[in-house]
């Protein structure tokens, strides 16, 4: 590109830098991009009843998602299992639209043996990942809806000393699906110190037990100061002692959303009473990272283990046909030889893109 | 004349102050159901003495106080329990180099201490049930306390039915329960239900809400109201179960009791100032909690519950109902099986000597 056709773009260029393309313009358009069509973000809440889910998920985004909520006594709790109720909201500040799901796990860790109750959580988890796979592999992929789960609070008692063989056992099998950040709920009934203990003996009990929980990416270094503090701030702070509140309280002359008791007043946004500010910062400034972690790595380990093993996607899914398109498998032919014949198909994918780049590459040197 | 009835009347009016008043009595007039009352006595007969030396006897023997805390781990049991009595009587005061786990089962220790205050001793025993509602799987996690209840009765039946018996037979059994709820402000919990529901028919159990510090005051009154509805849509009973009120007194007094059960506490050990005094209490950024104000939480309720006004009832309950109803229990076993009072299924199948049929 000359320099006057440069100039005639007039608006895109910066006469005072020459040289300068336009296209440091990208991050706006994919920027404005966006907005129109808005973000989608999935949260799942996981804890037993009474640690204030529903309350710090209302608090944090400043809506209330459970307006008719009844709250089951003892005696329907006997009988229930656990039950996953999903409730979508739209939130929009400043022109960004949000489309928020949250889902609930109701009934967990209540029964008197809880030895399964996980296991429609996990079941939830999987049929996201199965129903985006197969969209996905699908012929019309304009409008994929992106249901899958990007973050799972997981809510520990402050009551115990640490985690609960539960909490071990859960955040165990959910660590390789979905971003787990554990939450100590009701922390107003610790005082620092106990908070302090808490949270080291949790995070030892997390690596004993090899539990991975969501890390987040430090800083990069082209970052500025603030930004890099704030990362080590959040960093140091996991997991987040938060209280939950939508209650407007008045405190020192001003409206605070806060609890009050007779002896003093609580205030959720104040970082000396609880890490509700951080759990929101992390999850405002992560969002994305969460989005992303989700797509590239637990989604992708869904799916290399689910074309592993083998057997129809579904009724109409196929993987790109590169053989010509086989008849429906035989019920009888073995596992092995499924899975031969899949890794043989995925070889087959993988030569056939190593040849179209090189036939890309070889047009773009023309 | 007049002077004469002024100075009989000083008279009588000084001989009223006197314990035991004379004129004669009328036995009669008084005499209902043969109660004859004091100031119908002729002379000072020295009946209320006997205060006295029961006092004294009792002072001399001591009291046995026996209380087991059940709930889940975290719930602060130990610390309230030290609370409570005002020294170190937990099981994990006592252990050296005491380290918190989770317990794979659920155990019992019991743990003794001999406490003494203004010359009066009370051998105070805490039987802690770690392990308690911690598991996954936590069906039957009851069942090792409720043969622990009823082995200390079956110890106590023994000793009653033997030949030769000690004079005052060691009391271990379990005076009072405490089952520890925590704070959730929603409902009971199954795994509270059952528990309840199965202790109730055989313990004094006294309800509490642990580490009310969480709660606000409208979230307590809801909570309070909904575990009291729950407890009643079960039949479960607590202690103080209205069956066992004597008189009208006691009533009003359990009543006002019943009304605020279960109690609200926070318990610590740790003292700080307030406004120049040293209280009890949790320090928080917020604001100091103090255990022993009415107005923060309820410790003091329970401590005057379970120590200065029911302590003695908590043990008459025990002793009078809820051994009463083992022992026809296992009497009546016995006699159905047309043998001798044998020792408890569990343990073998022989039959005791028969020290024991003479006594039934």
């Amino acid at each position: 590109m000359s320099q006057a056709e440069k100039l005639k773009q007039g608006q895109f260029t910066n006469p005072e830098t020459p040289g300068y393309v336009g296209f440091a313009n990208l991050p706006n358009q994919v920027h404005r991009k966006s907005v129109k069509k808005g973000f989608e973000f999935t949260l799942m809440v996981v804890g037993e009843s009474g640690l204030g889910k529903s309350t710090l998920i209302n608090s944090l985004f400043l809506t209330d998602l459970y307006p008719e909520r009844v709250i089951p006594g003892a005696a329907e709790k006997i009988e229930r299992t656990v039950q996953i109720e999903a409730s979508t909201v739209e939130i929009e500040e400043r022109g960004v639209k949000l489309r928020l799901t949250v889902v609930d796990t109701p009934g967990y860790g209540d029964a008197i043996n809880s030895q399964d109750c996980f296991n429609t959580i996990i079941a939830y988890i999987d049929d996201q990942f199965e129903r985006y796979l197969h969209d996905e592999s699908g012929l019309n992929r304009r409008h994929i809806v992106d249901n899958r789960v990007h973050c799972c609070f997981y809510f520990i008692s402050p009551l115990g000393h640490g985690l609960k063989p539960l909490d071990v056992q859960f955040m165990k099998a959910i660590h390789n699906k979905v971003n787990v950040v554990p939450v100590i709920a009701k922390a107003d009934t610790l005082t620092l110190r106990e908070r302090e203990r808490l949270k080291r003996r949790i995070l030892d009990e997390i690596d004993e037990h090899g539990i991975k929980i969501y890390h987040l990416p430090d800083a990069e270094s082209d970052e500025d100061e603030d930004f890099k503090e704030q990362t080590r701030i959040l960093k140091a702070s996991i997991p987040f002692a938060v209280v939950g509140s939508n209650q407007q309280i008045e405190a020192k002359g001003k409206k605070v959303r806060g609890r009050l008791y007779p002896w003093g007043v609580v205030e959720v946004e104040n970082p000396e009473h609880n890490d509700f500010l951080k759990l929101r910062t992390m999850l405002i400034t992560h969002m994305q990272d969460l989005q992303e972690v989700t797509q590239d790595l637990h989604y992708e380990n869904f799916r290399s283990e689910r074309l592993k093993r083998g057997g129809r996607l579904s009724s109409h899914g196929y993987i790109l046909p590169l053989s010509p398109a086989k008849g429906p498998e035989p019920e009888e032919m073995d596992k092995d030889i499924i899975l031969q014949e899949k890794e043989a198909e995925l070889r087959r994918m993988q030569e056939m893109i190593a040849k179209m780049q090189a036939q890309m590459q070889k047009q773009g040197d023309e | 004349m007049e002077e004469e009835k002024e100075v009989m009347e000083e008279r009588e009016v000084k001989e009223r102050v006197v314990e035991i008043e004379h004129p004669l009595p009328c036995l009669t007039e008084s005499d209902t159901q043969g109660i004859i009352k004091g100031r119908d006595l002729f002379g000072y007969v020295g009946i209320e003495a006997v205060l006295d030396q029961m006092r004294r006897k009792t002072m001399k023997a001591g009291f046995e106080f026996n209380i087991m805390v059940v709930g889940q781990s975290g719930l602060g049991k130990s610390t309230l329990v030290n609370t409570l009595f005002k020294s170190k009587v937990s099981r994990k005061s006592c252990t050296p180099n005491y380290e918190e786990k989770i317990s794979k089962t659920v155990q019992l220790q019991s743990v003794s201490h001999i406490i003494e205050e203004k010359g009066v001793k009370m051998k105070l025993t805490v039987v802690d049930t770690p392990g308690f509602g911690d598991q996954i799987n936590n069906e039957n996690c009851w069942e090792p306390i409720v043969k622990y209840v009823n082995e200390q009765y079956e110890k106590y039946l023994k000793e009653e039915l033997n030949v030769n018996r000690k004079r005052r037979i060691p009391d271990t059994r379990v005076h009072c329960c405490v089952y520890f709820l925590p704070a959730t402000g929603h409902w009971l919990r199954p795994i509270d239900v059952e528990f309840m529901r199965r202790l109730g028919k055989i313990v004094s159990i006294v309800p509490v809400i642990a580490k009310a510090d969480t709660l606000t005051l409208e979230e307590r009154l809801e909570f309070k109201q909904r575990i009291r509805q729950d407890l009643q849509a079960n039949g479960i009973r607590v202690y103080p179960q209205n069956e066992y009120d004597e008189d009208t007194e006691d009533r009003i007094l359990n009543d006002k009791i019943r009304e605020n059960i279960p109690f609200a506490v926070v318990g610590t050990d740790k003292e700080h100032q307030v406004n120049g005094n040293k209280v009890l209490g949790r320090k928080t950024k917020w604001g100091i909690i103090e255990v022993e104000n009415v107005a923060h939480c309820e410790f003091a309720h329970l401590r005057d519950l379970l120590i200065r006004s029911h302590l003695q009832d908590l043990k008459d309950v025990t002793h009078n109902i809820h051994y009463e109803t083992y022992r026809v229990k296992r009497l009546n076993e016995s006699n159905a099986n047309g043998q001798a009072l044998s020792p408890l299924n569990r343990e073998n199948g022989t039959l005791e000597k028969s020290d024991a049929e003479s006594h039934l």
